[in-house]
């Protein structure tokens, strides 16, 4: 890993335009041009108004569990005989995952707006579960779109939302996973866009979305920030997170962009390998294009059609990645890289037996980078890790690569 | 002037409105989609849309989804298109051809080298659906240094002040699209077409089609009364879902297949 360039100038984005760059954007049909301007004048007006945050606060103390954990992974970190690694606890949150950070701000946006119908788009059930959820709190009615191959390896989570209410809508075209479900939820949205709110999951999709889930996502960060400081007396040397569209990960590494002595290190899903084609690492292997709205790196083929994309993980399969995250790439303020699915399963048995803790296969991802390069680092090097949610849900996946019966 | 112009001011002087057909090229093959451009030409139609295939339609409804899906598996590309239009034109001089489709493939592509193979290939307008005028100021610089006509759409929730912008951005036409929703929905309704559309008339001289919900001879008939030019795009695919692809087909072979378009000439023209 090589050291990250400093930055040139004072970090800021997106445009209000909603561009990072040459990345972000409003690409969407002019039925939604609209709905967007209205949501973002909406939020430009809430960001300025102390009794938002106030309420935000209120619920993420109250309802969510925050502030969540730093934990110093102590065994893990002598057994693996290098740096120091802390674990971010986005796992014990409300519905088990980060995703409930963003859900709460955005069902507060939409019940200053008015809307009366909740819809979202879901990979691995824990953004539907949190929508749901949210929905069932304030009693609004909730679409959840998913790919039918994800309702396959995700049950545990459909059923979740069932319960809390929320209609779940496979969907079967494409390769039936997050993307087609996106597709799906933007044309619900065009089609029912006067009484609907779309709670886009990831720090992807047309401006306002990408900054908005980010500004939500980016109390991970501040939390850690404080935490760090006064565990350590100082700031950590290396920040790491998995990236499908990259909440998670822009929610630790926004607050930490301009403390340049702090290395970024986002983790795509390498599924069988970068060289066999089968993964869902566009940062790493992708170009720019244009997809769901935003400017970011895609992966594409030579004619701009959209590639399959394969994963262990439900979260992380998807083609296309954060706008800000493509920016950072560019920067040179993050690195990205990529592991197996072989490795993400390693490392999710490894931190299950060595600390007691289940993650889920998306976290996994970040937890397997940590297994490679933490040996190589000086004891005095402190990793912070987000641990972006529990793994509850993949005990069907995980239980049929091992061939038990669950 | 653009061809696109000539049409709807030839249009005019007859008292008819333009009547546009939408293909997705390369469904069920490219070879059909040229055969199935000249039969629509003989059958009626004043302008060609001409989608070029995208994995990720989200503007689309579950019809032209599917033809979209028979178009990539025969590995229709953007290039694949333009090949088809310059086909065209060497047999038809007058009939305008539109390019619609979503931004990635001429992303891809590059602008230029996009734009510059569409005037060479006889293109006459392009209209990118996920393309806003605020993205597109790259793109439209370079098209207007060809004889292309830049085409937007307009909506139902498109306020006043936003439609001025927007037509300020076109030349050739403005798509209205009569409902909110996706291709091929089934929920028009003429009376609110009517009113925005006469809250939109008053932006722009240049002519508006309307496009999205029309199914039939009667539909397209209220809508021409209206409108400048009908667009029908879903219900044609629905007739022409069950031609195989790889299966020559003669123009009178396509011919029952696109009656529909015979119909809706017939009713507007009445």
């Amino acid at each position: 890993m090589s050291a990250p360039k400093p930055l040139e100038g004072k970090y800021s984005g997106p445009d209000e335009h909603g561009h990072f760059g040459q990345f972000g954007g409003i690409f969407v049909g002019e039925t939604l041009m609209p709905a967007l301007e209205q949501l973002n004048r909406k939020y430009a007006e809430l960001k300025a108004d102390p009794e938002f945050w106030a309420e935000f606060d209120y619920d993420l103390a109250h309802y969510v569990g925050r502030p969540s954990p730093l934990y110093f992974a102590e065994r893990m970190s002598d057994a693996l005989g290098g740096a120091r690694i802390y674990l971010k606890r986005e796992d014990l949150n409300h519905t088990g995952a980060h995703k409930v950070n963003n859900t709460i701000g955005q069902a507060l946006l939409a019940k200053a707006m008015g809307k009366t119908r909740i819809i979202a788009e879901t990979g691995a059930g824990q953004h539907g579960v949190a929508s749901a959820t949210v929905a069932a709190r304030l009693g609004l009615e909730c679409h959840v779109y998913m790919g039918v191959d994800d309702i396959k390896r995700q049950a545990p989570n459909v059923y979740r939302m069932k319960m809390l209410g929320a209609n779940v809508v496979g969907v079967d075209s494409g390769s039936c996973t997050l993307k087609d479900a996106m597709n799906e939820a933007l044309r619900d949205w065009a089609t029912n866009v006067d009484n609907t709110y779309y709670i886009i999951g990831t720090v992807a999709g047309p401006h306002p979305y990408p900054m908005l889930v980010r500004d939500f996502q980016s109390v991970i960060g501040r939390e850690a920030r404080e935490q760090c400081l006064e565990m350590t007396g100082r700031l950590p040397d290396t920040l790491v997170a998995c990236v499908g569209g990259g909440s998670n990960a822009i929610g630790l590494f926004h607050p930490f962009i301009p403390d340049e002595s702090v290395a970024i290190v986002g983790v795509e899903a390498g599924g069988h390998g970068l060289e066999t084609g089968e993964h869902a690492a566009p940062l790493c292997t992708g170009q720019p294009g244009v997809l769901h709205g935003n400017r970011t790196y895609l992966m594409n083929d030579e004619n701009g059609q959209i590639l399959d994309t394969h994963s262990i993980s439900a979260g992380l399969d998807y083609p296309g990645v954060g706008p800000e995250h493509a920016w950072l790439k560019d920067l040179r303020r993050a690195t990205y890289t990529a592991v197996t699915d072989d490795e993400t399963l390693e490392a999710f048995r490894y931190l299950t037996r060595m600390e007691g803790i289940i993650p889920a296969l998306e976290t996994s991802h970040a937890i397997a980078w940590v297994m490679k390069e933490a040996p190589k680092l000086p004891s005095d090097h402190i990793i912070i890790v987000n641990l972006s949610g529990r793994g509850d849900k993949d005990m069907n996946t995980v239980a049929d690569i091992e061939g038990l019966e669950v | 002037m653009s061809r696109i112009s000539s049409c709807f001011q030839q249009l005019e002087a007859s008292g008819r409105k333009a009547l546009i057909p939408y293909l997705t090229a390369g469904d069920p093959d490219i070879a059909t989609t040229l055969s199935l451009m000249h039969a629509l030409v003989a059958n009626g139609a004043d302008i060609i849309e001409l989608g070029f295939p995208f994995t990720d339609p989200t503007s689309d409804g579950p019809v032209i989804q599917r033809a979209v899906e028979r178009a990539l598996a025969n590995n229709t590309s953007l290039k694949d298109v333009l090949d088809t239009v310059s086909r065209f034109r060497k047999e038809n001089a007058d009939t305008p051809v539109v390019l619609m489709g979503y931004l990635n493939p001429v992303e891809c592509m590059g602008y230029q080298a996009f734009v510059d193979a569409a005037e060479e290939a006889g293109v006459d307008g392009i209209l990118i659906v996920d393309m806003p005028p605020e993205e597109s100021h790259d793109l439209k610089q370079i098209v207007d240094k060809s004889h292309i006509d830049m085409i937007f759409l307009i909506a139902p929730t498109t306020s006043d002040e936003r439609a001025a912008q927007i037509c300020a951005q076109s030349s050739g036409y403005v798509y209205y699209v009569s409902l909110k929703g996706v291709t091929g929905a089934g929920h028009l309704d003429i009376e609110s077409v009517k009113s925005n559309l006469a809250r939109f008339r008053s932006q722009t001289e240049l002519p508006v089609g309307v496009g999205f919900g029309i199914k039939n001879a009667e539909s397209a008939a209220l809508i021409a009364d209206i409108a400048d030019a009908v667009v029908v795009g879903s219900a044609l695919i629905n007739k022409i879902e069950e031609l195989q692809a790889g299966t020559p087909y003669s123009i009178e072979d396509l011919q029952q297949h696109i009656s529909l378009i015979n119909d809706m000439r017939k009713a507007m023209d009445c």
